[in-house]
């Protein structure tokens, strides 16, 4: 019995969609509710699962096409099927961190996120309910215990195979029970219950809920554990905090503070850009036809976590043109450009709530796009799990606002001071295009550039967007 | 029978209270509908010249006469579709259904025939029909008079569904039914009949749409109803002995169920035991959990647990009986078990 896997209308206007990336193998075995591609709807870049169990026989689609809602995408052939010796494990499930918030405003990321694969780091514990179903554990080896002891083993959420008896016969006894229990710091992270109340308040109170120990049943996580947790971590970071300093924001404190502190840093900040910056500004439209083609050439060849999105080759060509235009690199101090050390490239990830964070890929230049890209995917994903690291929240030498998965085409930002020039990157647009010419339908881009005029002068900046038109035109070399 | 002292004419207290039971606000409602509005009359089986199976009209007959308080024979789907046809023809009938049991003889006449004719007519004919009916067990009356199925009534647009309570609601809630335009079932918890309490001597009239917060608490909310909700205040009592505030609800009405103060009170204390006489499987309380997680899946710190009677028909002998139906210690373990 062999099914479709098609393109989902994901919205009522939805009428077609981009596969972004596939993130299951032929020959893999699914199940109702992994994963199975990610699928850019112009809207935002949305994970999409499977209705079905099964194996997947044939991916009909190449990650860059736009098809229609309701094509077959990739075929699914019956679960008994052979299944592969080892199922490679499908890109991680997106852990339903806040649902209500998600539901209401999905993907609100306004960054070089772009199409933002798999935005949870590979180490989040996967505990939505049918994940666990659906990957039975092996049976182990059980130790002898009676039925008493198993029932209040099973009340303490605690696992007999786990225990070593101490009882005749290594029979596993009460006592051995309530060891185990008490030695236990917590369940493993794949068993782990998370009440939903408990993972709201952990999302507002900026907890990480995976740190959380859970008192309830089998170990759950529930309510009065995070605010137990959430006081002694609001104590810790609170010296951390307070930066004189107009950081662009500060990742750790609990959300309502982290939100408010923010809005008011950013307004600050953005105040003193205006007051203080002359901002001049160039553009360019950019023809990504051979970046695109690379991309699909590329990502054909490499395993589903590697594959690469046009946003990360956007930031590599940023980074290589600051190295070869440092005239735009740095900070303007005390009335004079001091160039940067290195290429920082800030990166700006509006986080859910609001706060608007710009945190660093450090030495941006020196990395090669496959890094660049896994660099990227996890700074979106901690930004937006607010585990941002505070060296990357240390000044980038400048910053790139990507907004092309708002749907805006052109960017024209301000510049975060103390830096002299800010790059806006649109969105990948299908326009008439003359080449050679002929007149074709290719992607294009909007790149703006945003530059102090105290510090440079618009050749600059045209020299710089320039630079990196030169470069997407060669993707093989970024 | 007459000379029995029925409280019919409830002696004024110096204080403007009274001292009454259930049964006997039940009557005085239903004195005062028939006393006050000439289109109402009660019928069925023994509601006359015996006083109503369970006494609630002892005395009515002999004060408004055999025209206004009628015995039929027993013909549950007869006098119910009689009832709905004097409701047509503009009286306003209050049928009394000996137990819940019975009413299924007449469940073609509710279902097919008083829930349906306003909408079948596009709003011209209203059936303004109150039935009153005893509901659930503990009386030793055995499966075939001991079930609650008012979580069935529940079920069918059309109709609203109460279960009055209290002494106040069992006093105010008859004459808000009678005063809808369309069915109203009344579901009167069997053990509660002779359950005091005090009431105004003004009492009048209440909703009947709305759930009410029986007691404040934090930290769990006891959904219950009829029956239910005397076993749920005496849990909270219990679990207040070991620091847990539990919150009470009494539902009131079952249909429609007040989905503002149920999400309201879960939302404050982000935990719920839903207490219900009925069967768990596809009955209320499974309807009024499954509510609880649409409404405040958010807000919940542990799954909605239930409370309801063991799935067997209600046995005969007392030991059984009790261990069938949901019972205080019960709703204190589930509470514990959520609160945790």
């Amino acid at each position: 019995m062999a099914a479709d896997f098609t393109m989902p209308s994901l919205g009522a206007d939805m009428d077609a969609g981009t596969l972004v990336e596939w993130l299951v193998h032929e020959g893999d075995v699914v199940h109702r509710g992994d994963p199975m591609a990610v699928v850019d709807t112009d809207k935002s870049a949305i994970e999409v699962e499977s209705f079905d169990d099964g194996v997947v026989q044939t991916l009909l689609v190449e990650p860059g096409a736009r098809v229609a809602v309701g094509t077959p995408m990739a075929r699914l052939g019956p679960a008994e099927a052979p299944a592969p010796v080892a199922p490679a494990p499908v890109a991680p499930a997106e852990v339903p961190a806040a649902p209500a918030a998600e539901a209401e405003a999905p993907a609100p990321v306004a960054a070089a996120a772009g199409p933002a694969p798999a935005v949870q780091p590979a180490t989040e514990p996967v505990t939505t309910p049918r994940r666990r179903a659906a990957r039975p554990p092996a049976r182990p080896r059980a130790h002898p215990a009676s039925p008493p002891v198993r029932h209040h083993a099973a009340e303490l959420g605690v696992d007999l195979t786990s225990v070593d008896g101490t009882g005749a016969g290594g029979r596993v006894t009460r006592a051995d029970v309530d060891r185990a229990a008490a030695a236990r710091h917590r369940p493993p992270a794949a068993a782990r219950r998370v009440s939903p109340y408990a993972r709201r308040l952990a999302e507002e109170l900026g907890v990480d809920v995976d740190q959380v120990v859970g008192t309830g049943p089998g170990g759950a996580v529930r309510a009065d554990d995070v605010q137990a947790a959430a006081v002694p971590a609001a104590r810790r970071e609170a010296p951390e905090v307070a930066p004189a300093e107009p950081a662009p924001a500060a990742p750790t404190p609990p959300a309502p503070a982290r939100a408010a502190g923010s809005r008011d840093a950013i307004a600050a900040l953005m105040g003193r850009a205006k007051r203080e910056i002359p901002h001049y500004y160039v553009a360019t439209t950019v023809d990504l036809g051979p970046l695109t083609d690379w991309l699909r050439r590329t990502n054909r060849e490499r395993p589903v976590a590697e594959r690469l999105v046009p946003a990360a080759a956007l930031l590599r060509a940023t980074a290589l043109a600051a190295r070869a235009v440092p005239e735009l690199n740095g900070f303007w101090v005390d009335g004079r450009f001091v160039p940067g050390e290195d290429v920082h490239l800030g990166v700006a990830v509006s986080v859910r709530g609001g706060p608007l964070v710009a945190p660093a890929i450090h030495g941006a230049a020196d990395l090669d796009l496959p890094t660049t890209m896994q660099r990227l995917r996890d700074l979106v994903a901690r930004a937006r799990a607010g585990r941002l690291r505070r060296a990357e929240m240390a000044e980038p030498t400048l910053t790139v606002t990507d907004l092309g998965d708002q749907g805006v085409e052109e960017v024209i930002g301000v510049i975060y001071p103390p830096q002299v020039a800010l790059v806006g990157v649109g969105r990948v647009v299908e326009r008439p295009w003359a080449v050679d010419g002929m007149l074709g339908v290719r992607p294009v881009v909007r790149l703006t550039l945003s530059g102090d005029h105290r510090a440079t002068d618009g050749s600059t900046g045209a020299r710089f967007l320039a630079t990196i038109d030169r470069l997407l035109q060669h993707p093989e070399e970024l | 029978m007459t000379t029995l002292s029925t409280g019919a004419t409830p002696v004024p207290a110096a204080t403007g209270t009274v001292e009454t039971t259930y049964r006997e606000a039940l009557r005085e409602a239903l004195r005062e509908a028939l006393r006050e509005d000439d289109r109402v009359f009660l019928m069925g089986e023994d509601v006359g010249m015996y006083g109503g199976c369970f006494a609630v009209s002892l005395g009515l007959l002999e004060e408004f006469g055999p025209e206004r308080v009628r015995d039929t024979p027993l013909s549950e789907s007869g006098f119910v579709g009689a009832g709905i046809g004097a409701a047509l023809a503009g009286l306003r009938p209050v049928v009394e259904i000996m137990t819940v049991n019975f009413s299924l003889l007449a469940l073609d006449q509710i279902l097919n025939n008083a829930a349906t004719l306003s909408h079948m007519s596009g709003g011209q004919l209203h059936v303004p029909l109150v039935i009153r009916m005893t509901t659930g067990a503990g009386r030793q009356l055995a499966a075939q008079h001991s079930h609650s199925l008012e979580g069935w009534y529940a079920h069918i647009p059309g109709i609203k569904v109460i279960a009055p309570a209290t002494v106040e609601d069992a006093r105010g809630m008859l004459w808000t039914a009678l005063e809808d335009p369309d069915p109203v079932l009344l579901f009167e918890h069997g053990t509660l009949y002779t359950m005091t309490g005090t009431l105004p001597r003004d009492a009048g009239h209440v909703d009947i749409t709305r759930a009410a917060v029986r007691r404040e608490g934090r930290d769990v909310t006891l959904v219950s109803y009829g029956g239910t909700l005397h076993k749920a205040l005496a849990a909270a009592d219990v679990l207040a002995g070991s620091g847990v505030a539990a919150e009470v609800l009494d539902l009131r009405s079952l249909r429609p169920l007040d989905d503002a103060t149920i999400a309201a009170s879960v939302r404050k204390t982000h935990r719920a035991v839903v207490v219900d006489e009925g069967w768990r499987s596809g009955g209320l309380s499974a309807e009024v959990s499954a509510r609880i997680t649409e409404q405040c899946f958010y807000d919940l710190d542990g799954p909605v647990e239930r409370v309801c009677s063991a799935e067997v028909p209600i046995p005969y002998a007392q030991h059984l009986e009790q261990a069938a139906l949901p019972q205080v210690d019960q709703v204190v373990a589930a509470a514990r078990r959520v609160v945790g």
